[in-house]
């Protein structure tokens, strides 16, 4: 516990119009961690991700990534916006698998994966592909790197994008409800990805509602709730000793799940 | 016309200047197309840049040559540019110059709502791979939106080839005005007017055909 974390929010608020969505969150992510956040929809969970990422600017507290402040500067004790280029730069850093997917529709599967190695990382067009075909190799979809999205089921274009994100070697890595698009039959091959990533080291921050992967592979949980942190702690504080009504309640729902296994 | 006699003859003395008329017309519509492209790039750029001072001009230019006829506005650049001394253009260029801008009004709509219906996942996907501002544009947002307005570019070019029989008009000798120039020689009005509309029909079908397939290779969207 030694070293500082890679990831670091203090008092992060977001308000969309009169609506404030993130009311001060406080957050950690260690180098290697598994960080989930779970809570009803609404409670914040995404729009935070969002904001770790730039895809939304927060309004108040900060977000420092290895130290450094997200999306701004410091100039002479005040706050500057970065500007885009500089945001970018940051953003290569962290990658992002989102609900939908979100593949380049026009590329196939390798090519969505080179891109960002080729562009934004420079490397040639050869050692990109072949970083991607690994990664692809490693997803288990080595054979279908030539098919365009269209011709992807959800969870093969869903292991293709976790594969988009990795090939960058981010520093941290955002999952937001990356289950939540796909047939049921279709959710175990992306967590498994996933399970792979957590155990290679991959350090990230997961927004889930799958609770058993949930407990089973993250390090620290946190439960959002109307735009706070209410609870937080290893699986076992959190899912065995939950201290509200409304943790018990929200854990209350996948009761089923657990006694299942 | 009950008694009137076909003569073919006309058209089988007169096909090299039909054919190469044909071919100055298409050449007209797609040079055309392609400068009316970039400009209609640019216009639909200004008119999504939420800038007033941008999108403003670029919307009075566009209601203006929708709501203009084309002869008119082939007269006015070609008759109108040399009363303020712009001298240089010859009535090919002219006119080339006067469809371009048309076609750039039109290819800026098209482009607009090209641009409008791109889904934002795919540029915030492309942020989240850390691409700069341009080169979202360039390697995603242009890609998709060129795949999903090609209809509407395909039939813009036919639209545009069609025109170019107005350019007549300034007499450049493209399809219309040649075979009006025959007729008048020939007085076999059936025969050149018959061969000629057959010329634009086959023409117009040969492009549809053609940018459909284009239109299939390039479907790997949705």
């Amino acid at each position: 516990m030694s070293k500082p974390p890679l990831l670091q929010a203090r008092g992060v608020r977001k308000s969309f119009g009169n609506t404030e969505v993130l009311k001060g969150i406080d957050l950690e992510v260690r180098q290697g961690q598994v960080v989930s956040l779970i809570g009803a929809s609404g409670s914040g969970k995404t729009t935070f991700l969002r904001c770790v990422n730039l895809l939304e600017e927060h309004n108040g507290g900060e977000i420092l990534l290895d130290g450094d402040p997200i999306g701004y500067r410091m100039e002479g004790g005040r706050r500057r916006r970065l500007s885009e280029a500089r945001v970018s730069a940051q953003r290569a850093r962290i990658g992002m698998v989102f609900q939908q997917f979100n593949l380049f529709p026009h590329l196939t599967a390798e090519e969505n994966v080179m891109l960002g190695l080729t562009k934004v990382l420079g490397k040639s067009k050869a050692e990109a592909r072949e970083i991607a075909s690994g990664w692809l190799a490693r997803v288990g979809l080595a054979e279908r790197r030539g098919h365009y999205p269209y011709q992807l089921s959800g969870g093969q274009q869903q292991r293709v994008a976790m594969a988009r994100a990795v090939a960058m070697e981010p520093r941290l890595l955002l999952f937001d409800e990356v289950t939540s698009a796909l047939d049921p039959e279709l959710v175990a091959e992306v967590l498994g990805v996933m399970q792979d990533l957590a155990a290679s080291g991959q350090t990230m921050l997961v927004v889930s509602h799958e609770m058993l992967f949930v407990r089973e592979v993250s390090h620290h949980v946190v439960f959002m709730d109307q735009g706070r942190v209410a609870q937080e702690g290893t699986p076992a504080e959190v899912f065995e000793n939950p201290e509200s009504e409304r943790l018990r309640s929200f854990l209350g729902r996948f009761h089923g799940i657990f006694r299942q296994q | 016309m009950i008694d009137y006699h076909f003569d073919w003859g006309v058209i089988s003395r007169n096909a090299d200047n039909l054919v190469n008329a044909l071919l100055l017309g298409l050449g007209l519509a797609v040079v055309s197309l392609v400068i009316g492209c970039v400009i209609g790039l640019v216009a639909a750029y200004a008119r999504v840049s939420g800038r007033l001072w941008l999108s403003a001009p670029v919307r009075a230019y566009v209601e203006f040559i929708r709501c203009t006829p084309l002869l008119l506005l082939i007269f006015f650049v070609y008759f109108g540019l040399p009363e303020f001394d712009i001298t240089y253009l010859d009535k090919t260029e002219s006119f080339i110059l006067t469809l371009s801008l048309y076609a750039g009004a039109y290819m800026s709509e098209v482009f607009r709502a090209g641009l409008a219906s791109i889904p934002k996942q795919y540029v915030e996907a492309a942020k989240a791979i850390g691409l700069r501002p341009w080169q979202r544009q360039r390697y995603v947002v242009l890609p998709v939106m060129f795949r999903i307005t090609l209809p509407s570019v395909s039939n813009n070019l036919i639209s545009l080839f069609k025109d170019t029989s107005l350019a007549a008009a300034i007499a450049i000798p493209e399809l219309t005005f040649t075979a009006r120039q025959i007729n008048a020689n020939t007085f076999r009005v059936m025969e050149v007017w018959l061969t000629a509309s057959a010329m634009y029909l086959v023409t117009c079908y040969i492009i549809a055909t053609l940018l459909r397939l284009i239109e299939r290779r390039y479907a790997s969207i949705r």
